[in-house]
């Protein structure tokens, strides 16, 4: 579980984030959305200790985060992000095993847990000794995926994970995704620009503006009742498009 | 083989020994200095500016300065350590040209070193951050190797710039592959010039190819090239370093010279006499003027050859002129009492300023002296050696015969005398001692206002020295010994430019003139 409380965050005069409040249950999958500026992945990485927020208070499974150690509290939350940040000069499986690896484990424990999560990633086998540069863009995400999954953390924060691929491999990656999500029993925080993505993916949308939550609800929920305007225009998107899709394609 | 090429072969060993460990050392040292600082200065960019434009300000000192300059500093530094602790340590040779190559080696290594880790990729380092790496894993892990081909070829050009410019510790009483150089340049052998260049840029050429190798290693993440560069370079300035390894027995006795040939036949002189009393002897030559005074009154060298007039001006500041036998007199009981410097005695002929001319040309002019020189003096050149102008026998001539040239232009001795014979030049500031003089066929003016003091060549001893009876009366037999003739005949020999001789063997046909008996 993840609460977080008046969280307010400035950079210079900028106000990022300007009291924020909220509550993530385990098990649950949360999209933020919101325009570019609209602080949502400056709350995403107070969460992890990215970004040290001026004020308030977070809390991951009830421990405060300011009272970790950050590298400490980092080795328990998967981090994917969109640039994936494979490290270059390691093979695949050094890149997976970086966590595991920071904790202790034993090369055997540690080569276990690569071949399981290559093959939880749906990545053949014969990549774990390769370089980063030999793969696609969409298995490096996948590699991205494993190596957040490595240390069997029980949350997931992902900042527009899939954004930099191709609609496709996107698509398929954002469903095998929060089927792991499923089967893994995973808490995942997402922050995406892509309405159709977090209302295919996740179970509550969290849309954010100018450092605040303007609404915080299932999809279907929100589209139903939400009074704010801008909302309104948000979530109807993707159904507008999906209409106007189905209008010209005939279907 | 040319008997030049020969000679310059067999002190190789020596010189290499000392510049590949003089350079390796600073090398070494650079490294494990700039590379925290290039950490320090990649994490805060305010450090950054300062520290790259200090590190750029003293690459742009001139290597000679920066390594000259290390003198004096050492040398208060040591006397400061002397007060405290009782001990003092050695300002010439090996620390002065250790610490101005390490500053040398910083810069290449700094720069390269914050651009290499402030180029790391920002998603790669928030990747490390994201994976729960502490900032010294991250720095170990991360950030280093992935700016190490950036920083390995900072290492390179380092290298490069450091074994360059260790030549220039030998001014600094530093042995080195700049022995051929300075030695050379001094008495015109050039093949002992050219060796000394070739030998510097093919050890150059040879640490750079060996981290290249090392530095293609860390980029293609190939460890295998990684281990052959590194071997080489361990291997390879180990076998250079052996020779070294041999004299670790404590030197006896240091022979100081000053930068010129006659120095040089007279530092081999004396060093033959030491040797044959068993004494083991080492040389530290090309010191400057005022360099190899301090050095012997701090005890650095034991026994150089120094001149009375020059003694005279620049140690005791003196400008009158008692004569030449009150001033040797007065000398020793000067320099005794104020610095424990013993004057051993002269050695029998003089080596003064002598303002020379050719001879076609002093005709033509109607000059014969200093007084008819001034006349025509506003349309001639004079040509000096580099430090005349700065000292105070220039002044004093300059006060009693009024001189005004045209221009005055400075040379090494050697291109001095070329510089008459080329006509870049119409008078000159030789040396009585000098044998171009008469094999050029010069006409040295005279000085009727005894303006230029007189300059007897006197064996200096260091404080340290003045009580070692072994050490002085292997020296005692030279004083009076050596005529001026002699001394002409000897320097000729090395300068001129066919059939030269070695100083080495210049001083031994000289012992043979002087002690025909032993």
């Amino acid at each position: 579980m993840i609460e977080l409380a008046d969280v307010t965050h400035r950079y210079g005069a900028q106000v990022a984030l300007d009291g924020v409040g909220l509550t993530v249950r385990s098990g649950e999958f949360v999209a933020l959305v919101g325009g570019s500026g609209s602080g949502k992945t400056t709350l995403l990485k107070t969460i992890n200790g990215l970004v040290r927020p001026d004020d308030g208070r977070i809390a991951v499974d009830g421990e405060d985060v300011a009272a970790v150690a950050p590298h400490l509290l980092r080795r328990r939350i998967g981090y994917v992000f969109q640039e994936v940040g494979l490290f270059p000069h390691l093979t695949v499986a050094e890149n997976i095993g970086v966590t595991p690896k920071l904790l202790g484990w034993g090369p055997p424990r540690i080569a276990a847990r690569v071949r399981t999560l290559l093959d939880l990633v749906a990545l053949p086998g014969d990549v774990a000794d390769r370089p980063p540069s030999a793969l696609s863009g969409g298995q490096r995400q996948r590699v991205g995926v494993a190596r957040a999954l490595a240390a069997e953390p029980g949350v997931m924060l992902m900042d527009e994970p899939f954004g930099a691929l191709d609609p496709l491999t996107r698509d398929q990656l954002g469903a095998d995704y929060l089927a792991l999500h499923r089967q893994l029993g995973l808490t995942t925080v997402m922050v995406t620009h892509d309405i159709a993505e977090a209302v295919l993916l996740a179970d509550r949308l969290v849309v954010m503006r100018q450092g605040r939550i303007l609404a915080d609800g299932p999809p279907a929920d929100l589209l139903a009742a939400a009074s704010d305007p801008a909302v309104r225009a948000l979530l109807e998107a993707p159904r507008r498009q999906a209409d106007r899709l189905r209008e010209r394609l005939g279907g | 083989m040319n008997p030049q090429f020969a000679a310059a072969l067999d002190l190789l060993p020596g010189y290499l020994a000392w510049h590949v460990l003089l350079s390796a050392s600073a090398l070494a040292l650079g490294l494990a200095i700039s590379l925290p600082l290039a950490i320090a200065a990649a994490r805060r960019p305010r450090l950054r500016w300062p520290l790259l434009a200090l590190a750029s300000l003293i690459q742009t000192i001139p290597g000679l300065a920066l390594l000259a300059l290390f003198y004096p500093l050492l040398l208060a530094v040591s006397a400061v350590a002397e007060a405290a602790t009782g001990r003092g340590f050695s300002a010439l040779g090996f620390l002065p040209s250790l610490l101005a190559l390490t500053l040398y080696a910083v810069l290449p290594i700094l720069r390269n070193g914050v651009a290499g880790l402030a180029g790391v990729d920002p998603a790669i380092a928030e990747a490390a951050d994201g994976v729960g790496m502490t900032p010294r894993q991250k720095l170990l892990q991360v950030e280093l190797p992935l700016a190490a081909p950036v920083i390995m070829a900072g290492v390179r050009t380092a290298a490069v710039w450091t074994i360059g410019a260790a030549t220039l510790a030998t001014p600094v009483g530093q042995t080195s592959l700049g022995n051929y150089i300075f030695a050379g340049l001094q008495t015109e052998n050039w093949v002992f010039v050219l060796f000394g260049c070739a030998a510097s840029a093919v050890l150059a050429m040879a640490a750079d190819q060996l981290l290249g190798l090392a530095e293609r290693g860390v980029r293609t993440r190939r460890r295998g090239l990684i281990i052959a560069g590194v071997a080489g370079l361990i291997v390879g300035a180990g076998l250079a370093m052996a020779p070294l390894a041999g004299s670790g027995a404590p030197t006896a006795y240091v022979v100081g010279a000053k930068n010129f040939s006659e120095q040089y036949i007279l530092a081999e002189l004396m060093a033959g006499e030491l040797e044959r009393t068993g004494a083991r002897v080492t040389r530290k030559e090309n010191l400057g003027s005022n360099v190899a005074y301090r050095a012997l009154a701090a005890g650095e060298i034991d026994v150089y050859v120094d001149y009375s007039g020059t003694l005279w001006t620049n140690v005791l500041g003196r400008t009158d002129n008692p004569g030449r036998a009150a001033m040797v007199d007065q000398l020793s009981a000067e320099l005794r009492r104020r610095d424990g410097v013993v004057v051993l005695g002269s050695l029998g002929f003089e080596n003064a300023y002598a303002f020379a001319m050719r001879q076609d040309r002093a005709r033509a002019l109607g000059v014969a002296s200093l007084v008819d020189l001034a006349k025509v003096a506003p349309q001639l050149t004079l040509g000096t050696d580099v430090e005349f102008l700065s000292r105070p026998e220039w002044k004093a001539v300059d006060a009693a015969y009024g001189l005004s040239f045209r221009a005055t232009r400075s040379f090494q001795p050697t291109f001095m005398y070329r510089a008459l014979g080329g006509g870049e030049a119409d008078v000159i500031s030789a040396f009585s001692s000098d044998g171009r003089i008469a094999a050029d066929r010069l006409t040295v003016l005279s000085d009727p206002r005894g303006a230029i003091p007189p300059y007897d060549a006197v064996i200096l001893v260091s404080p340290r020295r003045a009580a070692d009876k072994r050490f002085l009366d292997a020296l005692r037999p030279l004083v009076g010994a050596i005529g001026v003739e002699a001394m002409r005949a000897a320097n000729y020999s090395v300068d001129r430019d066919a059939d030269k001789r070695t100083p080495a063997e210049a001083a031994r046909w000289l012992r043979a003139q002087s002690a025909p008996e032993s």
